[in-house]
């Protein structure tokens, strides 16, 4: 009976390991381990058996179940191992084919350029401004201290809506200055970038239409150092810590000081290039003290309150930061053109 | 304005080379724009003098010339021009050397004859026959000029100077000059001025211009003054060669002695001049006065001119005689037959010259000087300069007596000097001392605190301009940048100004690209969108003075602007577009500045753009903007849409939008053969209807029950009405969570004319696991209510 009982061991535990399906290895475990089983065949005739012969020979029969039912679950677990391998090596797939496109809308080069600069003023606790783009001439020009009969007023430069010239299209964004002044009282510090029109026919560098942002600060002891600062800033946060700016002086007729700011021309390092025409110096933005009359004429004392403002053209901006040659791109809107810009 | 750095240098001594000049004007206010160094072309080219001339001997034409050129052996140099003759004096291009417009000349032979250079004419030097009258225009430049043999050729005609080109703003004019600038110059190196008066000698013989000539000023507002002075036995003639330099530097071209006198004193000066012949006077009498109703005059430049009231013109007893402060009459020029001559050096009404110059198209070096508004007390030291010049060129005889007719008079300004609060606007502590020094040498006089402000400083006119004085000199670099402190102010975007962020962010992520497009358009465009003749969207703001027809109507809708770019983007064969701008539309107001609206357009093409891609993109921003009650109502009579395919977006019953597929018949307008899908939301009305801010809703504790719901309806019920109608039935019930439209179906087994319409409801209670039992009964009144309301039976 041993003897039958270590050829069953034998002969199962070779079965197990040559069995390649789980399958096979669930009919070797009825066919050896089942009720009708061949250990259970032999474990049957036990009671032929010595009382001494009894234990030994039921501990051997333990014994062989226990180890085929481990080979039987080391086998089923190779086998599964190896199925999910096999699969897993027939699921590889060519990971260099492209992805299912999911497009996304690029940016306006302009809307770039812009919402960086009202975030550097928002970031020096700014707010931002919005005002009429069809406006009184009155805002646009007079309070501006830029009286009737001005050049800048002409009808070859300023769209008007009337006869007496007395609404047109916004030719800056100061406008937005003066109705912010007259709504409440320092301290203001406001920024406002907009659409502004100009009567300038379509070319490479001119369009009716662009875009300017203005700056205004007012408040009690508002002085020229801090138009530097504030303006040293923008730059330095524009163009990085190495940026260098020089102060102009210049006329505007609504700030006095006037001054434009250059700033030292990046491809040259102010050598003087093709970029800067050879000044060293590209031409940035336009700034001043606000004229004290205009300060007065939004009902704000000039003798208690200073302020500057400033002003920046954003599709030159744009077109330098991004290389651009011909102004007429930004208002095209060609999709090739604005992909680029993500 | 160009300024000649030899003509600076008679009224002050700068060392200084091109680049640190242009560096300190500029950073003084005076911007360079350039500098350009005469005879910068010309090299190696020298006087020469003639010493023997022979015909050449294999030529009938050409001469073989021996030409001392300060070298110890003269030059040989064969020339084809007839007008050289031994002695005469010529510019010589010695081998080697270099003329205007690249050319270059080295030794050669000219039919075997060695030739060392070349004779030159005035053009091969770049010079005009007006610069040197007396010089054969079609031979060699023989010149008349003091010069030595060997002496380089820019010295003699004075081509090593320099011209200094300068952007002048308008509040300057006074910089519009050479003594302007010698001031500015003086002060920006800090050094001394020379500003020499005028002297006149008069001849002194008992004659007095009051024998010749009466000035009347008609209209004193335009006319403030008018300044006149009268020279007899006039001989015209060339003005010297100095004058005609310095002319020339200055871009004018020279003319004769009289007429290039008043364009001198013009540059020197910043006073534009005028000289009439006197023969051409009618009656003895100039009058300053408006034009006359249909008043016509020929113009210096030939032009006959059509005159308006408006408009000041120099006028005898009998006609117009120049066109006040723009340009003189044909009638009365100065000619080689002139003999006596009125010079007018006047000031006139910026404004006025302006708008009359700009009415005739004809801005001139005068009118340009006028209409910056000029100095009053400029006329008279002007007229007299000119009068000197005379003298000094031989010119003719200046009669005594000057007549200076002064219609309005106006005061100098004075203002105190405030130092302290200049320091306090600049942020400076600039000493008092520094800045009286700096405002005297602008010509700013002083008593005590009281400055007057110079005349012709018309400009400075407050304690700020006073400031800006100070500050361009003492040098804005100097002054220290500082961060503003004061109050604190509450930054950063408003709650609007973040949700157009959100919302363009938004729609790039659903893969609409940006657009920005003109405000403007034509009526031509609302007619390429079928926008209807009469239609309220028609009266948009007109603009009065348009570049053209197709910018001349401000925008009351932004689909013309989207169809434009998609057209444009489809003839560029670009694929599957998808656009957007979130921008304004103009909306007239009575009684008051148009409404400007911010209008979110949405507009694509290709690939899966159909109505319900479009309107899925709708529904994502609504639910960003967390509109939850906003209903999409049929719109068949939208004049840009297809009648079966739009959607009005609407909200207790206020409109937000329209969406849909574009009329084939728009498309086809833009040249588009696809369809094509658009949006126009009105941001301003979503921004009103946004949601608030979600509280936490705590998640369910009970699973849902889900049940597929299919009924048969006819056609026209359409699938909004059937979703109201089962949410309606089963509101009392408070267990319908959702019912989600999945499918419709059409074909057999449904009849014709009627089709399935699938739902998944979604039950849920708050309290239990709902059972069979507890949603039978909700089931049986949403299927009779289908039934009773719609004719919807359960498939």
């Amino acid at each position: 009976m041993r003897k039958t009982l270590e050829e069953i061991r034998a002969r199962s535990l070779r079965a197990i390991g040559e069995a390649a399906e789980p399958s096979v290895l669930e009919s070797l475990r009825v066919k050896y381990l089942g009720k009708k089983g061949e250990l259970t065949a032999v474990l049957k005739q036990m009671g032929s058996l010595s009382p001494e012969e009894r234990p030994l020979i039921g501990q051997l029969a333990n014994d062989i179940r226990a180890a085929v039912e481990k080979a039987l679950g080391d086998k089923l677990a190779a086998l599964q191992d190896e199925l999910l391998r096999a699969r897993l090596e027939s699921e590889a797939i060519d990971v260099t084919v492209p992805g299912r496109p999911f497009i996304l809308g690029a940016r306006h080069p302009l809307k770039i350029v812009w919402d960086e600069a009202v975030d550097i003023f928002v970031g020096m606790g700014f707010q931002v401004a919005e005002g009429p783009e069809i406006e009184y001439s009155d805002y646009n020009f007079t309070k501006l201290n830029t009286p009737e009969g001005h050049p800048a007023r002409d009808r070859q430069d300023t769209f008007y809506f009337d006869e007496l010239d007395s609404v047109c299209l916004r030719t800056q964004t100061s406008p937005v200055q003066v109705r912010v002044m007259e709504a409440k009282k320092p301290p203001i510090r406001v920024i406002s970038p907009g659409r502004v029109y100009r009567k300038d026919e379509v070319d490479a560098t001119h369009s009716p239409m662009f875009h300017q942002m203005e700056g205004l600060v007012v408040d009690r002891g508002i002085t020229m150092g801090d138009l530097k600062g504030t303006l040293n800033t923008l730059v330095k946060r524009l163009y990085g810590p190495e940026a260098l700016t020089r102060f102009r002086p210049h006329h505007f007729p609504f700030t006095e000081p006037s001054c434009e700011v250059d700033v030292q021309c990046f491809e040259c390092r102010g050598q003087g290039c093709r970029v800067c025409k050879g000044e060293g110096w590209i031409e940035l933005l336009g700034a001043g003290m606000v004229h004290p009359r205009v300060l007065a004429g939004c009902g704000i004392d000039p003798e208690v309150y200073s302020g500057f403002a400033f002003g920046v053209g954003l599709d030159r901006m744009t077109m330098r930061r991004y290389k651009i040659s011909d102004l007429r791109l930004l208002f095209e809107n060609d999709a090739r053109f604005l992909a680029q810009f993500g | 304005m160009k300024l000649s750095r030899e003509w600076l240098s008679e009224f002050v001594d700068i060392k200084a080379s091109a680049r640190e000049y242009a560096e300190r004007m500029t950073m003084t206010g005076s911007k360079v724009e350039g500098t350009e160094e005469l005879g910068a072309e010309i090299t190696n080219v020298v006087a020469g003098r003639v010493t023997a001339l022979e015909r050449h001997e294999n030529s009938d034409h050409l001469w073989v010339c021996l030409v001392d050129v300060g070298g110890e052996t003269p030059v040989q140099i064969v020339t084809g021009a007839q007008n050289v003759s031994v002695g005469a004096m010529v510019p010589v291009a010695l081998h080697k050397s270099t003329l205007p417009g690249g050319v270059k000349i080295e030794k050669g032979k000219l039919r075997g004859v060695r030739s060392e250079g070349m004779l030159c004419s005035l053009g091969e030097l770049g010079l005009a026959a007006a610069d040197y009258p007396y010089a054969d225009p079609d031979g060699i430049f023989i010149m008349r000029e003091t010069c030595r043999p060997g002496q380089d050729i820019r010295e003699v005609l004075g081509l090593n100077d320099s011209v200094v080109d300068f952007e002048i703003t308008n509040n300057r004019p006074d910089c519009l000059s050479v003594r302007g600038l010698a001031r500015e110059s003086a002060v920006a190196f800090r050094t001394s001025l020379r500003l020499p008066e005028p002297v006149v000698k008069g001849c002194g013989d008992g004659d007095v211009i009051t024998n010749y000539l009466d000035v009347d000023i008609e209209n004193p507002l335009l006319c403030p003054r008018y300044t006149a002075r009268f020279v007899k036995n006039v001989r015209i003639a060339p003005s010297p060669e100095w004058m005609r330099r310095r002319l020339r530097a200055c871009g004018v071209r020279p003319i004769n002695n009289i007429v290039d006198i008043t364009n001198y004193v013009m540059l020197e000066y910043g006073q534009p001049m005028h000289s009439f012949d006197y023969s051409c006077i009618h009656g003895s009498r100039i009058i300053v006065r408006n034009a006359l109703p249909g008043e016509r005059m020929a113009t210096l430049d030939g032009s006959l001119r059509e005159l308006s009231p408006e408009m000041l013109v120099i006028a005898d007893e009998t006609r117009a005689i120049g066109l006040a402060g723009v340009m003189g009459g044909e009638n009365s020029e100065i000619t080689e037959s002139t003999k006596a001559v009125v010079f007018e050096s006047a000031n006139f009404n910026g404004t006025s010259i302006r708008k009359t110059a700009l009415a005739l198209g004809m801005r001139t070096d005068a009118s340009s000087r006028f209409e910056k508004g000029l100095d009053p007390l400029g006329t008279l030291p002007a007229v007299q300069r000119a009068c000197e010049l005379v003298e000094l060129l031989g010119a003719g005889e200046v009669v005594d007596g000057v007549i200076d007719v002064i219609a309005s008079d106006s005061e100098p300004t004075r203002l105190p000097l405030e130092p302290d609060k200049i320091n306090r606007l600049l942020g400076t502590s600039i000493p008092k001392d520094y800045m009286v020094g700096l405002l005297r040498e602008l010509g700013f006089a002083f008593k005590g605190d009281m400055m007057t402000v110079p005349s012709w400083r018309g400009d400075v006119a407050h304690y700020s301009d006073v400031a800006e004085e100070v500050a361009r000199f003492y040098g804005y670099d100097a002054i220290e940048a500082t961060v503003f402190r004061g109050a604190a102010a509450e930054g950063g975007l408003t709650e609007k100004q973040r949700a157009e962020r959100e919302t363009s962010a938004l729609c790039r992520a659903m893969g609409f690209s940006e657009i920005l497009t003109y405000s403007f358009i034509g009526q031509a465009d609302n007619d390429k969108v079928n926008m209807p003749a009469g239609h309220p969207l028609r009266r948009g703001a007109v603009i009065q003075n348009p570049l053209g027809e197709d910018s001349s109507v401000m925008r009351t809708t932004m689909l013309p602007s989207m169809m434009e770019c998609l057209g444009r983007n489809y003839s560029y064969r670009n694929r599957d577009v998808k656009l957007f701008e979130l921008s304004k539309v103009y909306l007239p107001e009575e009684g008051g500045l148009p409404l400007e609206k911010k209008v979110l357009a949405l507009g694509m093409y290709g690939k899966d753009a159909d109505f319900y891609a479009l309107k899925g993109f709708v529904e994502a921003i609504l639910s960003h903007l967390r509109i939850k009650d906003a209903v999409y109502e049929a719109c068949k009579d939208e004049y840009a849409y297809h009648p079966g395919r739009c959607a009005r977006l609407m909200r207790g019953g206020k409109a937000l939008g329209l969406l849909g597929e574009l009329h084939p018949a728009v498309c086809g307008n833009y040249g588009i053969a696809s369809a094509v899908c658009a949006a126009e939301l009105d941001f301003d009305a979503l921004f009103e209807a946004r949601g608030r801010e979600a509280a936490y809703a705590p998640l369910p504790r009970f699973p849902a029950v889900l049940r597929d719901l299919a009924v048969v309806c006819d056609e026209s019920v359409t699938v909004g009405s059937l979703a109201e109608c089962i949410r309606a039935a089963a509101r009392g019930s408070g267990i319908l969570e959702d019912a989600a439209f999945f499918d419709v179906y059409r074909g057999l087994p449904v009849p014709p004319g009627r089709k399935s319409v699938a739902f998944s409801l979604r039950f849920r209670s708050d309290e239990k696991s709902l059972s069979d039992e507890d949603i039978k009964p909700v089931m049986a009144a949403i299927l009779s209510e289908l039934e009773a309301s719609l004719g919807a039976v359960i498939r």
